[in-house]
């Protein structure tokens, strides 16, 4: 199946910031916009959900946390006591100062790379994949904006698009993924 | 412009007066005399009945604590064994001498740790306005009288600072155990080789012109700024010489400021224990100082905006009031551990006593600050959205202070009272007392000027902040 999309190519984020905004008011569906850089506040004039990456991260820091603790424990408390700094009470509590680094970073550890594994899953990136891009001028200068065409006046569309301020409006139809 | 309501002003009168009371309460119930002392803990011994003997042994190790420099330390330590028998008289006595002079120091600790706090409150807010004008910064400028209002706390502040200071350099307590007589006198039953070694530095009137002449340089600053902002205000359209000059003045006092901050930490706090010294103590006072004097801005911003003035500052200049709440309640934590771990490591004897102290005789006090002032901030504050809520700022901001003043509290009590301490009548009363007359001076500057410095650059960037 395949579906009509229309893509506006834009040149300017402000200028795509405020044509985003009147598509959302004429009620045409956005699918995608392609930027060649973040565009501040586009994802709220997107309308999109805010992200619950940083949950995510919060959980994947205790996970971290409790991996060092229960590593450092083993390794320096239970299976070959060792004398930390001439304290050697054999208690994880009582040396802990000196497990607090090891503890922080394997909690920042774990947060930053569980959570970078955790975008490129969301946002289906993997290596050799062939990329969604539809322009590759979105890698440079221009900025793509994706409408769902279907059951739309095209000719209407394409007119209120250039009034946005669109340089440049194609057809096309799409292969759904 | 703000007007300070009766009802404030009642507030902040009725906490001195209570204050007061309570301190003059602390200072009376100082046992008048090494007899009275004596009777205070044989009235206790008796309620205890056995209990005396493990007590006094404990009174003991504090009191040589806190006479570590005094020489017979380490005669008084030998004797310990020896307790029961014909030493114990002897030893008695001395220890008798030591609660003694430990209870002398409670009220006028009390009122060093809450005079000081509330101090660094003012100085933390005015070195946060000095960076906000030097990193001319957009959001704030709608806070700027906030934070003058709050930074005008260190004139008499750094005036009751500065007599406090000179009352202990004439002798009229002993917090300061480096001013005892003789220290530095070969022989003297006080002498102390290593702060003799310190007296080329240490000593009373360098150290009152060094108080004096930082507390008229920061106070110096604070004038001017504020009179530059009202001058600003006043100036024509595109007219910003004013606003220029702050700038100049504000980078001129960062520099200034956080040389003698430094300083002032080991003068005022760290001479406490003038046998330690720590590399990191200046910035360590001064992540307190400055997160103390955020959670300021934030709690009288949050007041003023709940009386409906500032009714530009919307939930994005909370948010980033909180931000810095946050962030620098992390950086104060990772001081905090900084300075322990590298001592409590390496365990070296006249390094680790500081931490002994603490952990021995203030365990609840200094693990249960750094709970408050690490774990709360960082749980109450870590999602963005909590950050923009009033109730929840408000929540962290109260955990903060208290959190600070615990802080500064155990950076002073061990070295002054040892394991006399308690929080009671004093350091309630003290606390109270100068909370009221920071908020009576703080809103009454705060009154004398329209809460918009209309002249500010960057006012229509700040009035428009959104996150």
């Amino acid at each position: 199946m395949s579906t009509k999309m229309i893509h506006a190519l834009y040149t300017d984020d402000d200028v795509l910031l405020s044509a985003v905004k009147q598509v959302r008011d004429k009620h045409y569906h956005i699918e995608e916009v392609f930027t060649p850089f973040p565009v501040h506040g586009l994802e709220k004039a997107m309308g999109i959900a805010d992200t619950r990456l940083a949950i995510n991260a919060f959980l994947y820091g205790i996970v971290g946390l409790c991996v060092a603790t229960a590593m450092m424990n083993y390794i320096m408390i239970e299976d070959w006591p060792q004398d930390i700094g001439g304290k050697p009470s054999f208690s994880y509590l009582e040396n802990m100062p000196a497990f607090v680094p090891i503890m922080f970073e394997l909690t920042v550890f774990f947060a930053a790379h569980l959570m970078v594994i955790t975008f490129y899953m969301r946002s289906r990136l993997w290596p050799f994949k062939k990329a969604e891009n539809p322009d590759v001028r979105t890698t440079d200068d221009h900025f793509l904006m994706e409408i769902d065409a279907h059951g739309a006046d095209e000719e209407e569309v394409t007119k209120f698009l250039y009034d946005t301020g669109a340089v440049e409006i194609k057809l096309i139809d799409k292969e759904a993924h | 412009m703000y007007k300070v309501t009766s009802k404030l002003k009642i507030f902040a009168i009725v906490l001195m007066v209570v204050g007061a009371l309570f301190t003059a309460v602390g200072f009376w119930s100082v046992p008048s005399s090494q007899a009275a002392v004596q009777q205070m803990i044989d009235s206790d011994a008796a309620a205890h009945g056995g209990a005396h003997e493990t007590e006094s042994k404990d009174h003991g190790g504090a009191a040589e604590e806190a006479h570590q420099q005094s020489g017979h330390a380490a005669a008084h330590n030998t004797d310990e064994p020896a307790i029961d028998d014909a030493h114990a008289g002897g030893h008695n006595d001395e220890h008798v001498e030591h609660l003694y002079h430990q209870l002398q120091n409670r009220p006028w600790s009390a009122v060093y740790i809450a005079s000081f706090f509330f101090f660094m409150i003012g100085l933390g807010s005015l070195v946060f306005l000095a960076l906000q004008k030097v990193s001319q910064a957009g959001w704030s400028p709608l806070l700027f009288r906030v934070m003058e209002g709050i930074g005008s706390y260190i004139l008499p502040g750094g005036i009751i600072m500065f007599i406090l200071l000179l009352l202990s350099g004439l002798h009229f307590n002993h917090i300061f155990v480096w001013m005892e007589e003789g220290v530095d006198v070969l022989g003297n039953e006080n002498y102390d080789a290593i702060i003799a070694g310190k007296t080329g530095y240490l000593n009373v009137p360098f150290w009152l012109f060094r108080a004096g002449a930082f507390i008229v340089g920061w106070n110096l600053y604070r004038w001017n700024i504020r009179r530059f902002g009202l001058k600003q205000d006043e100036a024509k359209d595109g007219d910003i010489a004013w606003y220029k000059k702050g700038f100049k003045h504000s980078a001129m006092f960062l520099v200034f400021f956080i040389v003698t901050e430094s300083i002032m930490s080991w003068d005022w706090i760290m001479s406490f224990d003038p046998h330690w010294f720590s590399t990191l103590f200046g910035w360590y006072v001064f992540a307190s100082m400055f997160v103390s004097g955020i959670t300021t801005i934030a709690l009288v911003t949050i007041f003023l905006k709940s009386k409906g003035y500032l009714e530009f500052v919307n939930d994005s200049h909370i948010h980033d009031l909180a931000k810095f709440m946050f962030g620098i309640s992390i950086f104060w934590t990772y001081l905090w551990f900084s300075q322990f771990m590298l001592i409590w490591y390496s365990n070296i004897p006249e390094e680790v006593t500081y931490f002994v102290t603490r952990i021995q005789d203030y365990n609840i006090l200094f693990f249960g600050m750094v709970a408050i002032n690490f774990l709360f901030p960082l749980l109450i504050l870590m999602n963005s959205d909590f950050k923009r809520v009033n109730w929840f700022v408000v929540t962290a901001g109260l955990f903060i202070i208290v959190g600070h003043y615990l802080d500064i509290f155990v950076m002073v009590m061990p070295a002054t009272v040892g394991v006399s301490w308690f929080i009671g009548f004093p350091e309630i009363g003290a606390f109270l007392f100068f909370a009221g007359l920071f908020i009576f001076y703080i809103f009454r500057t705060i009154s004398k000027a329209p809460l918009i410095p209309k002249g500010d650059p960057f006012l229509g960037e700040s009035k428009h902040f959104h996150y």
